[in-house]
């Protein structure tokens, strides 16, 4: 491409949109503390920690890793491969809620 | 490879200069790095849940003070310490070298604070007798979890800090340019997200409130 320049994106990020990222981390941080503090029961609690938890990752992987900015083409090399295998790994969970029914 | 002869290669497309995805390489290359690890810790991390939901009496020892605090302020130290790496890295990218350097020197002074409160934790853990086999609250898989995730955490952020310090004087030296410190950024933002998920798994899931 012509007009490529070292960064094949529009420049760093403004210090107002690092900043705002950087605050709602903390403050998804403090809420998943807050639960914590609250106890929610164990179901409701996982299920909301790992929410929050993605929406984290999300986050850093899109902003402060840039990836929000980068060529289309790099991020489906990287992310969609990445979550399928997470999620082959996920699939054998339902295992462990059976495994203390079968009394082993 | 300099900074210009970069932006020359990238330009001229049929003078076999093309960079993949429009990245240079040793970005595309950490990226890779990147996802293989995150598969290593999805796996433990997988594995850490399904055995704790499949052993009964799993002990939940975490006082909201001082262990949740700690942690707490743990997680916000390796926080802040992403944004000092962002900001180094939109000032390596203006040629601000002062202040890349010294960005790159707070982000690695947030992973040395993380690795000191950590340290100080496992002791009092171990001084209790948790140990990597041994856990006299229960199930010994307890602290062969715990200290797995915590300790390869650990290992990554004592190896990021290693790179962030090595990054930092070869910037000073003009020996690397400001693609190395942005790389050098990812894997330090790799090492935060990873603690993402390590602190509510581990931490916030085993509060015990009294």
């Amino acid at each position: 491409m012509s007009n490529d320049n070292i960064h094949s994106t529009h420049g760093p990020m403004s210090n107002r949109l690092v900043l705002t990222v950087w605050t709602w981390l903390l403050v998804l941080t403090a809420v998943e503390v807050f639960l914590a503090y609250v106890q929610v029961g164990l179901v409701l609690m996982l299920t909301l920690l790992m929410g929050f938890s993605i929406v984290k990752a999300a986050l850093i992987i899109a902003y402060f890793m840039h990836l929000r900015f980068e060529k289309r083409s790099l991020v489906l090399t990287l992310m969609p491969a990445m979550i399928i295998t997470i999620s082959l790994m996920a699939v054998f969970f339902a295992d462990s809620l059976r495994i203390l029914d079968l009394g082993l | 490879m300099s900074d210009s002869s970069m932006k020359e290669a990238r330009l001229q497309e049929w003078g076999g200069g093309t960079l993949p995805y429009s990245i240079p390489h040793i970005k595309l290359g950490m990226w890779l790095f990147i996802v293989s690890d995150a598969l290593t810790f999805s796996g433990l991390l997988i594995a850490y849940a399904y055995l704790r939901v499949a052993t009964p009496e799993w002990p939940t020892p975490f006082h909201l003070w001082p262990t949740i605090a700690m942690a707490s302020l743990m997680t916000f130290v390796l926080l802040s310490s992403s944004l000092t790496m962002v900001l180094g890295v939109n000032a390596a990218q203006r040629d601000d070298r002062k202040w890349t350097v010294l960005w790159t020197l707070f982000t690695a002074l947030g992973g040395i604070i993380f690795m000191i409160l950590h340290g100080q934790e496992w002791a009092g853990l171990v001084h209790e007798g948790v140990t990597l086999t041994k856990n006299p609250w229960g199930t010994p898989l307890f602290g062969a979890t715990f200290f797995g995730l915590t300790g390869l955490h650990m290992f990554h952020v004592f190896t990021g800090v290693v790179y962030l310090l090595v990054i930092a004087w070869g910037f000073s030296k003009k020996k690397f340019n400001s693609d190395h410190v942005e790389v050098c950024g990812l894997y330090w933002h790799f090492v935060d997200l990873v603690w993402m998920f390590v602190f509510p798994l581990v931490y916030l899931l085993s509060v015990k409130m009294d």
